[in-house]
């Protein structure tokens, strides 16, 4: 093997091996399996950092693959510029998280089976961003369906199951549409590598116009379930019964993206033109529109942290199938650099959610009155995340409203900039009244003089990696410009999406 | 040396239990297990090299004592005969070394070892046979020793079952039989390769096919005959269970499959496929919803078995036209028969762990459980990947054939059924393994009194097994192209 299908190959089995290590290492040795957690999670950073480096070098069409024959299709991996970036930002995230996650769970029971099927999820999420085909795409969403749901009913109590019973009610049935649409495109098409710029052949669209039409809707009610879009979102809020690592990398992060990205691989690099051809996008990215407003609307009235978090997740999930959906490559490098930015900032709210209820047991945003006092760093950091969704710049929201504002004139759809708009101030009319009341409310007497003397604002393994990740996503949106920004890597590829 | 055992291979497989069963029963207890197990081990590579020797060969036909046909007894190994000797042989490994912790050298199960390896033998002659009269006395072979099986325990219950299991098990076989003596009056011939000529759609096939085909049915369990399945499934010893949801009923299954698929073209029958096709259909649907009820966990097991076995028979409508769509069902159907050997044994295995541990097998009572036996909760469900056909898992790679075939052939309707039996076989694997992950029950009664961890060998069987259920749908190509090797010409639309 060459170094770079090392890196491609590594870069799934890493996680996998994690998990298998972490299962037999049992319940009881929490120091070695930390270690093992760490080192699965840095090497599986190395991994996706070179399966990168290798996609820039093959970039546009000499990526580096590797596959086993099975069924017509095979089981194939492939590090092209699209998976490479879902890949980077599910791995390094990972990284960050597993410090977080060895904090938060300290006190938890089941540690073993908690990481060891965190790491499977991981594993299944970058498996999905390097999958060649559909077929490969599919096994790896299903193992991600089926190793979220341990993690989401992890406490075991009534109200956990309710949430874990919720998700498989939606999650897996739509695996049955995404089997059935698959094997029957299959028939029709023969086995299709993904291909930027679409791989079906354009002769389909006139001898297959009804297979093809109903074959898409049975695919988007696949992949639309983890990416959260309406009328499929009910899960989300439901499985916010999770611990808050799992919300903060799963669901805000590997799980609903990899959601959107099938999304992305589905009308760019299957239907590409045809989807246009045969109106399919113009329905998707219609839906994508209302579920932006719906998902807003809903956050405004959730006074539980995490469940307004999961709503804005719903609305801003759809700004990335919006993007793809649109004719314009500026649209597609929005949503495709949505991906990575929306990434950061997510992961860092939920981080916070997470920091906030173990420190000082606060779960509903009216609890959260004073709290920048009480924990000054963490509630800086929420606060960037937060104007970063609204869309303030220099955050990374910004950059991809932008891109996705002007992709919209230029699609011809002017109503994606009134959407855009309405979503911004519903966005502001969410976050603000959080920071608002966290930095400009009386604080409760105990947190008025900050933390207890001499002791941080909480346990610094959750703290550093919010703080971290609050700054990545101020990077991304002030070097949007640099060479090898999520901005500039999604223009690139959108480049080559849209070529007709 | 190597080259006369590679010539010696097909009756060798069967050689080898053959030998063991009657030796573990003169030698008694302490020497069966041991003889058991080498007889297991050394069985491996024999089956492995038999079926390397197919795929490159293609079918064998091997003369038992150099006598031949008509008067001798052919054994003929192709594609998916040696399929189902491998599946056989690693299901009966892993049964093996399980059971060695599980009846430990307790005296009163002495026979369980001769037993087993007679049934061993008995499933492996039948799948190598080459006529219909010896797959009858293969058959009665396999019943016999799995009814004693069944009744091992001498307990009440488990003697109701296996003499309702036996009566079923006569009376299909005598249905079975009376259609071989009216095909052997009719045309003259026991040997299926001949009969593939000469037999005749007329009266005489016609009743000759109909008495063998319900007989087998009834064997099979399938829809609605399925009703002495569930409790001599589940109220067997769970070794035996486990052989018996794997092994035993992919036996009656095969000869069906023979006769319809192999032997008598199904296209001149029109109806009897779909007959089959919808019976199989019902079966997936009333036997998950039959397993969704149920609050033991060894009978919830073996309703999925009954809907399992529908899956089995949606080959039949879907292979019955030929073409591409034939070829995908019938990879489809044979790589569900061997997926789900493995991941329905481990299912029974594991049942058996909790039962042996915890004295109970009460769903309600196993909450928690992925916390006090976590390698046997993780079986569980790993198996319950491939009964509801989720990738990667065997279970996935026969589904998608099967919907492939189905849309293939423009009878979408039976893709639907598939995926909707997934959906209700996550019913009721998820009613096991979500509270696995959930509270252990509050009120523990003194058969909840934890004796402590099963010995690693039964866990680990049980795992192995569910873990290659997982590998086949990965690495299941080499298996499925095996099961082409020289199929029949329905399937291949090749005439040999």
């Amino acid at each position: 093997m060459t170094w770079e299908t090392t890196a491609l190959v590594g870069a799934v089995g890493a996680p996998f091996l994690t998990a298998v290590l972490i299962f037999v290492l049992g319940e009881h040795r929490d120091a070695a399996r930390s270690r093992i957690n760490l080192a699965g999670a840095a090497l599986t950073v190395v991994a996706v950092v070179a399966a990168a480096v290798a996609a820039r070098a093959g970039a546009p069409d000499a990526y580096p693959s590797a596959g086993i024959a099975l069924l017509d299709i095979g089981f194939s991996l492939r590090a092209d510029m699209l998976g490479v970036l879902f890949a980077v930002v599910a791995g390094v995230l990972w990284l960050i998280t597993t410090v977080y996650a060895i904090g938060y769970m300290s006190h938890a029971s089941d540690r073993a089976r908690f990481f060891g099927f965190f790491s499977v999820c991981v594993g299944s999420a970058i498996g999905i961003a390097l999958s060649a085909n559909l077929l490969t795409f599919f096994v790896f969403y299903e193992v991600l369906t089926l190793a979220t749901y341990p993690l989401v009913i992890h406490s075991g109590t009534p109200a956990a199951l309710k949430g874990g019973r919720t998700y498989l009610t939606y999650a897996l049935p739509a695996g049955g549409a995404l089997a059935a649409g698959v094997v029957w495109l299959n028939l029709i098409a023969g086995p299709v590598e993904f291909a930027a710029g679409g791989s079906l052949d354009p002769a389909l669209a006139s001898t297959h116009p009804g297979a093809l039409i109903a074959i898409f809707a049975l695919l988007m009610l696949g992949v639309g379930v983890k990416a959260a879009l309406f009328p499929l979102h009910g899960w989300l809020p439901a499985a916010m019964v999770a611990p808050a690592p799992v919300s903060s990398l799963l669901h805000a992060v590997a799980v609903v993206k990899a959601g959107v990205f099938g999304i992305a691989r589905i009308v760019l690099e299957v239907y590409g033109p045809l989807g246009h051809e045969l109106g399919v996008t113009q329905v998707l990215a219609a839906l994508a529109g209302f579920t932006i407003i719906f998902g807003s609307v809903r956050a405004l009235a959730q006074d539980d942290f995490k469940k307004r978090l999961a709503y804005s997740t719903v609305a801003q999930l759809s700004y990335i199938t919006l993007g793809v959906a649109l004719a314009s490559p500026i649209a597609i490098a929005g949503g495709i650099a949505h991906l990575a930015h929306h990434a950061a900032m997510k992961i860092t709210m939920f981080f916070t959610a997470g920091a906030v209820a173990e420190e000082v047991k606060a779960y509903r945003v009216s609890e959260f009155d004073g709290l920048g006092r009480r924990m000054p760093l963490t509630m800086t950091a929420f606060s960037l995340a937060a104007i970063g969704i609204v869309g303030v710049p220099p955050v990374a929201g910004f950059t991809s409203k932008w891109l996705l504002g002007v992709g919209g004139v230029d699609a011809g759809t002017g109503w994606v900039v009134a959407v855009l708009g309405i979503s911004s101030v519903l966005n502001a009319a969410y976050f603000f009244p959080i920071i608002h009341r966290a930095w400009f409310r009386t604080p409760k007497p105990e947190w008025a003089h900050g933390p207890a003397a001499g002791k941080p604002e909480g346990d610094m393994r959750m703290i550093v990696p919010l703080v971290i990740t609050a700054a990545i996503g101020l990077a991304m949106g002030v070097f949007a410009g640099a060479d090898l920004s999520p901005a500039s890597w999604a223009q690139t590829i959108a480049g080559w999406e849209f070529p007709w | 040396m190597t080259e006369w055992i590679m010539r010696q291979l097909p009756a060798l497989v069967i050689l080898v239990p053959f030998t063991a069963a009657p030796l573990a029963y003169l030698l008694g207890t302490k020497f069966g297990r041991p003889i058991a197990l080498v007889s297991a081990l050394l069985s491996q590579p024999l089956a492995v090299l038999l079926a390397m020797r197919v795929s490159r060969e293609g079918a064998l036909r091997y003369e038992v004592g150099g006598w031949g046909g008509p008067l001798g007894i052919d054994l003929v190994v192709d594609g998916v005969a040696a399929v189902m000797v491998l599946v056989t042989t690693v299901v009966g490994l892993f049964v093996t070394v399980y059971a060695l912790g599980y009846f430990g050298d307790r005296e009163r199960y002495r026979f369980f070892w001769p037993l087993w390896l007679f049934l061993w033998g008995s499933l492996l002659a039948l799948f190598l046979s080459g006529d219909i009269f010896n797959l009858y006395v293969c058959l009665e072979l396999v019943s016999m020793s799995a009814v004693a099986l069944v009744g091992l325990t001498l307990r009440r219950e488990a003697l109701v079952a296996a003499m309702r299991y036996m009566l079923a098990a006569i009376l299909g076989s005598l249905f079975y039989l009376l259609g071989v003596a009216l095909i052997y009056g009719a045309f003259g011939s026991v040997d299926m390769q001949t009969l593939r000529e000469v037999i005749r759609v007329d009266t005489t096939g016609q009743a000759a096919l109909a008495l063998m085909t319900v007989g087998l049915v009834l064997k099979t369990a399938l829809f609605p005959l399925h009703f002495w399945l569930p409790p001599a499934h589940s109220n067997a010893p769970s070794p035996v269970s486990a052989v018996l949801s794997a092994l035993v009923i992919k036996g009656s299954f095969y000869i069906l499959v023979r006769l319809w698929v192999d032997v008598a073209q199904p296209a001149a029958f029109p109806g009897v496929s779909t007959v089959l096709g919808v019976l199989g259909a019902t079966a997936i649907v009333w036997g998950s919803i039959q397993a969704l009820r149920q609050e033991r966990l060894k009978m919830l097991v073996a309703y999925s078995t009954v809907a399992q076995i529908g899956y089995l028979f949606l080959m039949f409508p879907l292979v019955t036209g030929g073409g591409p769509a034939a070829a995908d069902a019938w990879m489809g159907g044979v790589f569900h028969a061997a997926s789900h050997a493995l991941a329905k044994s481990a299912m029974f295995l594991a049942a058996g762990t909790v039962l042996a541990r915890f004295g109970h097998d009460r769903i309600e009572g196993l909450g928690g459980l992925s916390r006090r036996a976590p390698a046997t909760a993780m079986t569980f469900g790993l198996a319950g990947v491939t009964m509801m056909g989720l990738p990667p898992s065997g279970g996935f790679v026969a589904k998608w054939q099967m919907i492939r075939a189905s849309i293939e052939s423009g009878q979408w309707w039976w893709a639907v059924v598939v995926v909707a039996g997934g959906l209700l076989a996550a019913a009721y694997v998820f009613k096991v393994v979500g509270p696995f992950f959930g509270r252990e029950p509050e009120a523990l009664d003194e058969a909840d009194l934890d004796p402590g961890p099963s010995p690693w060998t039964m866990e680990g069987a049980a795992l192995a097994l569910a873990l290659g259920s997982l590998v086949l749908g990965v690495l299941g190509q080499p298996l499925l192209d095996l099961i082409m090797v020289s199929a029949p010409a329905l399937v291949t639309g090749v005439t040999p």
